[in-house]
């Protein structure tokens, strides 16, 4: 159903959701950027739909709300070992159509790339979607290049009008409440973009072979291997493994993992010194082609989702869908 | 409801056998499905888990070769016999031994890379009927670094070993040279048919392989072992990634036609 609800029947929707889930959408953390005085755009919990942001990208994703920048798997007590509580509500998740099509990436990694993991399940299986509708392409997108600006699986859209909200609800209860609100129904379809000013072409004969093409070699001085592209990423999920023990009572401790990256050093480190990658050039490769190759190969669509946060995010100007775009050549040049 | 993969069970440590100064293994009580090549993430709470392949397999037990070289391994060291380590797995596909019985068959390993493959050698060594000729080619840095020297001693007698070291003295007991020296002048019946497996650093297995492909072995005869950094051992942490291939996952054993593709 459809319906144009004002800011006041939206929060008390919002107040009615809260009951059983916390709310995540993009807020506006004031002075909160790497950068002084400087806003930061990322996700936290809402209560009122006027602390939602929808006319800017958030710089980070919504990825975190299920797989923690660090999440506790288990406590040790002596030999006790405790694992750590679920979430106590489940999660109402506000995204755009590009990170929507990011969950389902997340779900490959998570629920279809070896065992179904423990502790991403028992969260995904408490969410619910509201898509945001985009109006316009922000810098540097790129979904339409990826087939990723436009999603049907969710639960609620929401078109940000001005002080007026068009939604589109699946959801019967939630269509009932907005009834009994008093809700004008109108019809609603959720925003889309259908062209953005950047777009990439993936050549169709890309093969690993191009590993072996010059351009990766400008990274090797450009980037500095800081990560941020990883950590803005919504489809990017490496972690790794840390103990942590209490200052207070050392025989006291949690297992966590924590989110890291491919372009940092020390990912690939193995015992005794040995280490793979150790250039930024092959890193860059390793992280695009796993993005625009590797992934689709194994479970049948792009990682990319062409958020292009990515290239908001980084500090040397290096852009991603910049790179993609020279594989058709790189892949002449090893070609001959 | 989906298992919690990551909760790990604890092993006692039935025996510790020593081989060089940093170098130990721990006989860790366990009975369970497992194969040679396959893996086991070790931890200890507080300083955290460590992949670590499998040694050796027996009634009850399995081996675990640690060398200590890191904030995990080092506290592994100051545990005993009658303690316990903390243990996720096994991980991994592991040596499939029908691919190699009846055949002829040869091990290059170096050094910690005799560790994985330990298994598939003791196997055709107690299990001569099993296989036509076996050759193990094994190197290590020196005198000091080799490992399995009772299971050398008692190999020697049920195939040919070339025992060899990067540098020192020749002696009775071991050669001096890199393992690629010897590649060339392996006996075998017909290359065509032999099968080879190849352990070890990076350099030293592409070497091997190179000179096992100029020996005249074919690619689908030879398989390769990959050490990665593996923090979850089940497809999710991505270290371990190469290509579209999990090395926890897919591997750590390759046949070489798939291995030789994979670039890190």
């Amino acid at each position: 159903m459809g319906f144009h609800v004002n800011e006041s029947q939206f929060d008390a929707w919002l107040t009615e959701q809260r009951k059983t889930y916390d709310i995540y959408a993009p807020m506006r953390y004031a002075g909160g950027n790497t950068f002084s005085d400087v806003d930061c755009i990322r996700y936290g919990k809402v209560s009122s739909i006027s602390e939602i942001v929808f006319d800017k990208k958030s710089e980070y994703s919504f990825k975190e709300v299920l797989s923690p920048i660090s999440q506790t798997l288990f406590f040790f007590t002596e030999n006790e070992k405790k694992e750590a509580d679920p979430p106590k509500k489940g999660a109402i998740i506000f995204l755009r159509s590009c990170d929507l099509h990011a969950l389902k990436r997340l779900d490959d990694m998570y629920l279809r790339n070896g065992p179904e993991d423990y502790y991403y399940k028992r969260i995904r299986d408490n969410i619910k979607i509201v898509l945001i509708g985009c109006k316009q392409s922000f810098e540097n997108c790129f979904c339409v290049s990826m087939g990723t600006n436009i999603s049907e699986n969710y639960d609620m859209s929401v078109n940000a009008q001005g002080s007026t909200y068009a939604i589109n609800c699946k959801d019967n209860a939630w269509n009932q409440f907005f009834l009994d609100l008093g809700a004008s129904r109108h019809l609603v379809v959720p925003d889309q973009v259908h062209e953005n000013p950047v777009k990439v072409h993936i050549p169709e004969n890309l093969t690993p072979d191009v590993a072996r093409a010059s351009m990766w070699e400008q990274y090797n001085k450009r980037c500095i291997n800081c990560g941020r592209c990883n950590f803005v990423c919504p489809s990017c999920t490496c972690f790794a493994m840390q103990d942590i023990h209490y200052c207070d009572n050392a025989n006291v401790g949690e297992r966590r993992r924590v989110w890291s990256s491919c372009m940092v050093d020390k990912f690939t480190d193995v015992a005794g010194g040995g280490s793979y990658r150790k250039k930024n050039g092959e890193r860059m490769r390793f992280k695009v082609l796993h993005k625009v190759y590797s992934h689709k190969k194994r479970h049948g669509c792009h990682m990319c989702v062409g958020c292009g946060r990515c290239d908001d995010i980084c500090p040397e100007y290096i852009s991603f869908s910049h790179c993609v775009n020279q594989l058709e050549n790189a892949m002449k040049e090893v070609s001959t | 409801m989906v298992r919690n993969d990551y909760i790990p069970f604890p092993s006692e440590i039935l025996e510790v056998i020593k081989h060089t100064d940093i170098e130990y293994t721990f006989r860790m009580a366990f009975r369970g499905k497992v194969k040679p090549g396959q893996f086991f993430e070790v931890s200890i709470p507080k300083y955290g888990e460590a992949p670590i392949s499998v040694s050796g397999i027996g009634d009850g037990f399995v081996d675990l070769t640690i060398r200590r070289v890191g904030r995990v391994t080092n506290e592994v060291f100051e545990h005993y016999v009658g303690n316990t380590l903390l243990l996720r797995g096994p991980y991994g596909n592991g040596f499939d031994l029908k691919n190699y019985k009846g055949k002829e068959l040869v091990i290059i390993a170096g050094g910690t890379g005799v560790s994985p493959v330990r298994g598939v050698i003791s196997h055709f060594a107690e299990n001569e009927k099993q296989r036509k000729g076996m050759t193990l080619i094994a190197g290590f840095k020196s005198a000091n670094d080799i490992l399995f020297k009772e299971d050398f001693r008692n190999w020697r007698q049920k195939m040919d070993l070339i025992l060899t070291l990067d540098s020192g003295e020749e002696t009775a007991e071991h050669k001096i040279g890199l393992v690629t020296k010897y590649i060339p002048d392996l006996k075998l019946q017909d290359v065509n048919k032999a099968v080879a497996i190849v352990v070890g650093p990076p350099a030293m297995m592409r070497f091997s392989v190179n000179g096992l492909l100029d020996r005249g072995f074919k690619e689908e005869n030879i398989w390769v072992s990959y050490e990665r950094k593996m923090c979850c051992g089940l497809g999710k942490c991505g270290h371990c990634r190469i290509n579209d291939t999990y090395i926890c996952l897919d591997g750590p054993v390759f046949n070489y036609t798939v291995g030789k593709t994979l670039i890190d």
